[in-house]
């Protein structure tokens, strides 16, 4: 596991970075947070790339960095990779000798998965003989991926890989970054400001704000919490993890379990048994006193009314609404409250219509 | 194919292209030392070395050969040391000439090679570094092929530059055919001569021929270059 702990300050009275967390043996740990709120100086510190006035950074117990004791490894002997932003492919090697730079200088009793492995995991294998300047977007992102994995790196550092592409290409990149997640079993550190990207990716999230950690726990967990600025945000909701139970193709949908219920969503491709991640935006989940009638939307489920909460705007509050071991939250205006009589403790109807998910939302593995 | 030269006059451009090609060969590394000091390197003295660098730019090509005179003659500090120790003499000699054309192009090279240095991104040696690879790896196989083109333009300009150095040569090296007469050299003897116009002529063409010849060539092997880096 990877221990952080870093203070910083760029200039005098410059933008300070005073950030603590540590990330599971493997997986994924998403930095998040709106852009120059430090998570890419915390990657570059962690890579070894910026040097911070003070602070340590451990990996399995070895120590990176201590300021105190003067110790600060180089990168080149941290074996932490990083992919870019960016990309940097060297431009004037080939794909394959790309993806050999970092595995000519892994330590040989280094392990990990050989080129063919990476090729076919990522799907390059067209690609080996051109030069990065002829590839696409997403294939040069898909290329620093694999000549990141390829260093054996007993880290994994990511900085936003995607935000430099299209949607079109993030969605082409965005599985290839899912099966290698499954395929690499080490810690991965993965900076974004996309919540579709920790939705589909991470385990667990480090919200950074100004410099500092506001919070830092499952992702599941931070998305239920009404007192942090993801809530502020429009895609804000609770994050469900689900087992697909079947299709039902003639009617073109999908039913998924969660524990506390079933959700009926449009058509989705992954086979059932398959575990998947769903994000139920709070502004998407309406509330029911008593069960409706004559409605078009496919999802009524009986919860709890379990509290209510500020929400980021003074005319409107946050729900939270248990459903057996799950907890919803519906985003509704004070008036809705005060019209409906809502108290805490009273037994509602969660309405969710089906084509509000996001197909995008991606499978965990 | 004597382009209907004499003896002499092919001497005299032998001897030039002799004089350039030692004096990039001599100037080549430690321009690219230097220039990387300057594009990368944070010490003091740092504009102190710049303004050194570039001073034969800007000093009477004469002046320069002075200096050189003062420092390496018979009994100049370094000259004296080098001709008792080792029996080296640079005044009057080939090597001489080569000296003088290499201090003077010497600015030329370095202010390519940084050009071509400061085109690098920095952030390609910064995942070089993530992917394990040392300072001298990573100059090696990443920031030297990548600057190869600034280095291939400071080399051929200052080959054709070094064709024609003139006063730096005479004055550090003399005139003397065979041994420091380089084609300029030439040129001017022969208008000193009487009749001496057709002889002037000649080599003056040669030089034009040599400048076209060189432009050409380093023409190519820059569309070659950006090729071979995957820039094309």
């Amino acid at each position: 596991m990877l221990d952080v702990a870093l203070r910083h300050r760029f200039g005098p009275g410059g933008f300070a970075l005073d950030v603590a967390f540590a990330t599971a043996e493997a997986g994924v740990t998403a930095l998040f947070g709106t852009s120059g709120c430090g998570k890419t100086t915390v990657l570059a510190a962690v890579a070894g790339l910026l040097r911070p006035q003070a602070g340590h950074v451990a990996l399995h117990g070895t120590a990176l960095l201590d300021t105190a004791r003067g110790l600060c490894v180089p990168p080149e002997r941290r074996r932490c990779a990083m992919v870019f932003q960016d990309a940097r492919l060297f431009p004037h090697l080939s794909v394959a000798t790309n993806l050999r730079y970092g595995l000519r200088r892994a330590p040989p009793d280094a392990t990990g998965p050989g080129l063919e492995e990476v090729v076919a995991l990522l799907g390059i294998g067209h690609l080996l003989g051109r030069r990065p300047g002829r590839l696409s977007g997403g294939e040069r992102q898909r290329v620093a991926l694999g000549r990141a994995l390829l260093a054996r790196p007993r880290l994994l550092l990511m900085d936003e890989p995607l935000a430099a592409l299209d949607a079109e290409r993030r969605a082409e990149v965005l599985p290839f970054l899912a099966r290698l997640r499954s395929a690499a079993n080490l810690p991965i550190l993965y900076v974004t400001h996309a919540l579709d990207e920790v939705d589909a990716l991470a385990d667990r999230l480090v919200l950074l704000q100004a410099g500092r950690v506001v919070a830092e726990g499952s992702v599941e967990a931070l998305s239920l919490r009404t007192d942090l600025p993801l809530a502020g945000r429009r895609d804000a909701g609770a994050l469900l993890p689900c087992t697909v139970l079947g299709h039902d193709a003639a009617r073109g949908l999908t039913r998924l379990g969660f524990a506390g219920g079933e959700l009926t969503v449009p058509m989705r491709e992954e086979a059932p048994g398959t575990r998947a991640r769903v994000r139920l935006r709070a502004r998407d989940v309406a509330v029911a006193t008593e069960p409706p009638r004559g409605l078009s939307t496919q999802n009524v489920l009986p919860a709890t009314l379990a509290a209510i909460g500020e929400a980021p705007s003074p005319h409107e509050v946050f729900l939270r609404l248990r459903l057996g071991g799950s907890e919803l939250l519906s985003r509704v205006t004070r008036d809705s409250v005060a019209r409906l009589g809502l108290a805490p403790g009273q037994a509602v109807w969660a309405v969710v219509k089906a084509v509000t998910f996001d197909r995008s939302t991606g499978a965990t593995g | 194919m004597d382009f209907g030269l004499s003896a002499e006059e092919w001497q005299a451009v032998r001897l030039s292209l002799d004089v350039a090609c030692r004096s990039v060969l001599v100037s080549l590394l430690p321009a690219i030392g230097v220039a990387m000091l300057l594009a990368r390197g944070r010490f003091p003295g740092r504009a102190l070395l710049d303004a050194l660098v570039h001073l034969p730019l800007v000093v009477p090509p004469v002046v320069v050969g002075w200096g050189l005179l003062m420092l390496f003659g018979l009994r100049g500090p370094i000259g004296e040391p080098l001709h008792a120790w080792f029996g080296i003499r640079l005044v009057f000699t080939t090597d001489g000439a080569a000296l003088a054309t290499a201090v003077m192009s010497f600015p030329l090279i370095v202010r390519a090679v940084r050009l071509g240095l400061e085109g690098v991104d920095p952030g390609l040696e910064a995942a070089a570094r993530t992917l394990g690879a040392g300072r001298l790896d990573r100059f090696v196989t990443v920031t030297l092929p990548l600057m190869s083109p600034g280095i291939l333009a400071g080399a051929v300009t200052a080959f054709a530059a070094g064709l024609g150095e003139f006063g730096a040569v005479i004055t550090f090296a003399s005139n003397i055919p065979g041994e420091t007469q380089t084609l300029p050299l030439a040129i001017y003897s022969a208008t000193q001569m009487p009749g001496g116009e057709a002889t002037a002529a000649r080599l003056a063409g040669i030089s034009f021929a040599l400048a076209v010849l060189g432009l050409l060539a380093a023409e190519f092997l820059a569309r070659r270059m950006a090729l071979l880096l995957g820039r094309g």
